[in-house]
């Protein structure tokens, strides 16, 4: 008889797979509320470091070419396709659903990163713009990566709903720090597995599980925190997290519609350029 | 010009220490006369260092935790510890003004924050930063001069004494210099140990001076050993780990041997000498853990900016950082503090 050999769900840190800082885990149970693994319960220390790393790695993943960040998130469908078993595993045990269904909710998710990985370089063609003036410029406007975010997706989806609210994060320019689903947070240790070998570079999303009333004050009140997606947070923590977050200014949302291309301008800011012209 | 003032007997890790002869050489004590023999017997006396148990003990007292209260008076104190430094060929008047007035106010959004130690630059930019620091309130913080070659030191004595005249006729009151590490490894500590004699007589009593050992060049913990106690035995007032050009810089087992240098010396001679460690610490965390190996090394004494200095400059941001986080509740970023 073989001993099975069971993953140990950790987080994604600066492109690392840490334990939390704190030592701690939390029970995750499936539909039928047996237990299924323990993984990281992540500290504000974790969060703190999550930050740091994604400040870190924002220089170099906003300034690359939109087009080698629309391949980088292609390659990210690839290395999820490849994967795909096991998240159907997981989506079925954890939200209770048939495996044809969790199938279904696999294949969207990578659908939609293939799809805003076209959005990459479209972008700010569609959403910039040549401005009309009356004076001696060339003026125009293009939408640029507001900085790092925090991500709470929304609770209730095992994968799709953490794929849509990532994708279009990183598909402006911006680096993330994600706070996966409290209750099913085994597909984001999953993801960060695809991540970790899909070219995207260390630090540009990452990923802790844990308590999300625990963690999302601190993410509300960090000061090198530029933006919230907030569709995941209860009206309580939303409503803290907007009151902490007016102390640096940050953009912080609640989306309820998936794969549009608000979702990356919710996050990006325009840069409007006045240039001399016929001098 | 030398004057015999007593023979000592003392201890030196349990061992006992040969009698020795004090001289007092203008006004500093040496334990060496300066001749090959002396700098030789003196050297050879020296227990050597137990590489092991040094890296062991450095990462035992790097585990310690310091919280609350106590990292609030940790932070302060390491701020009055910097040795604000700029270091580069492409420093200029305005970047050495910013820095000054940096060292004065490190947060001006709070004006509880002690100023800095001192300021560290080339000895071209003395003038500069005194003259700034004596018009925005900074009398009392004094600026360090690095000399005799520095990074490198491969120069002639000549230069070397004319680099360390300029830093002092321009207003420097500390002098960092660089000791000949090819002379030292090579085993002509006569070299190494006349030009400090000369340079801390160009010093005087107008400056401080500090040694940098290189201790990234110099390999092994016992050549540290050494090189602190010669450094010490030529009149330096302070002892400092590397140039910060190299890496490894100031590695906790590096610093480690070298308080407890100054601890023996102290043992020995009644005297205090400094110590400071540079490069590499960039971190509240990488300070925090210097001054626990400062108090628990060479003791409560050093725990002040007369005996203990850190070479930094990232690290003021982060203790600013840290800071701020004490005084709000929330994790600050570093668009709050000052780019330099």
């Amino acid at each position: 008889m073989r001993i099975d050999i069971r993953k140990t769900y950790k987080l994604y840190i600066g492109g690392a797979f840490p334990r939390s800082e704190s030592g701690r885990t939390y029970e995750v149970r499936d539909a039928k509320s047996k237990f299924i693994a323990n993984p990281a319960q992540a500290s504000r220390k974790d969060l703190r470091d999550a930050v740091t790393a994604a400040r870190s790695a924002f220089g170099g993943w906003s300034s690359a070419t939109a087009f080698n960040r629309s391949q980088i998130l292609y390659r990210i469908a690839e290395m999820m396709e490849a994967r795909s078993e096991e998240f159907v595993e997981e989506i079925a045990l954890l939200e209770g659903i048939s495996r044809v269904a969790a199938k279904k909710q696999v294949d969207q998710a990578i659908d939609a990163w293939v799809w805003y990985s076209g959005w990459c370089d479209k972008i700010s063609t569609v959403a910039g713009s040549t401005n009309p003036i009356s004076g001696p410029f060339y003026n125009f406007t293009v939408p640029e990566s507001v900085g790092v975010v925090g991500v709470f997706p929304a609770q209730k989806s095992a994968l799709l709903g953490l794929v849509q609210a990532i994708a279009p994060v990183i598909a402006g320019g911006n680096t993330a720090v994600v706070v996966a689903s409290q209750k099913f947070p085994l597909c984001a240790v999953t993801l960060s597995e695809a991540l970790a070998t899909s070219d995207l570079p260390g630090g540009v999303v990452n990923i802790l599980t844990g308590i999300t009333s625990e963690l999302a004050p601190w993410m509300g009140a960090h000061m090198d925190v530029d933006a919230i997606d907030a569709t995941g947070l209860s009206k309580e923590l939303d409503k803290e997290v907007r009151v902490s977050g007016a102390d640096n200014l940050k953009r912080i949302h609640k989306f309820s519609s998936s794969d549009t291309p608000q979702r990356m301008l919710a996050f990006m800011e325009y840069k409007t350029v006045w240039h001399p012209i016929g001098i | 010009m030398l004057t015999k003032i007593g023979t000592f007997t003392r201890t030196m890790h349990g061992n006992p220490f040969s009698p020795l002869t004090f001289f007092r050489y203008n006004s500093y004590v040496q334990l060496v006369d300066g001749t090959d023999t002396s700098i030789r017997r003196f050297l050879k006396q020296l227990p050597g260092v137990d590489q092991v148990g040094a890296e062991s003990r450095a990462a035992m007292l790097a585990t310690r935790s310091i919280k609350t209260t106590s990292k609030k008076w940790a932070i302060d104190c390491a701020i009055s510890m910097i040795d604000l430094t700029t270091l580069e060929g492409s420093d200029t008047d305005g970047k050495v003004r910013a820095l000054c007035t940096k060292a004065v106010h490190p947060d001006p959004t709070d004006p509880s924050v002690p100023s800095v130690g001192a300021i560290c630059v080339y000895n071209d930019k003395v003038a500069t930063a005194r003259k700034h620091l004596d018009t925005i309130g900074g009398k009392s913080i004094p600026v360090a001069a690095v000399s005799t070659a520095f990074p490198s030191g491969r120069a002639s004595l000549e230069v070397k004494k004319q680099d360390t005249l300029d830093a002092l006729n321009n207003g420097a009151t500390e002098i960092d210099m660089v000791i000949d590490r090819g002379a030292f490894l090579s085993g002509d500590l006569v070299k190494v140990f006349t030009e400090i004699v000369y340079i801390k007589e160009l010093c005087a009593d107008r400056a401080h001076l500090k040694v940098i050992l290189e201790t990234g060049e110099l390999v092994t913990l016992d050549n540290v050993r050494r090189a602190s106690h010669l450094a010490m035995a030529a009149g330096a007032d302070f002892i400092k780990t590397s140039t910060g050009k190299i890496s490894p810089a100031a590695t906790a087992p590096v610093v480690l041997v070298m308080l407890e240098a100054v601890r023996d010396w102290y043992a020995m001679t009644g005297i205090r000498i400094g110590v400071k460690p540079a490069g590499g610490i960039r971190t509240t965390k990488d300070a925090i853990k210097q001054l626990v190996l400062v108090r628990e090394t060479a003791g409560e004494e050093w725990l002040t900016p007369k005996l203990f200095r850190i070479g930094a400059s990232a690290l003021l941001n982060d203790l600013l950082m840290q800071r701020m986080k004490l005084r709000n509740g929330n994790y600050a970023g570093p668009n709050y503090v000052t780019l330099d």
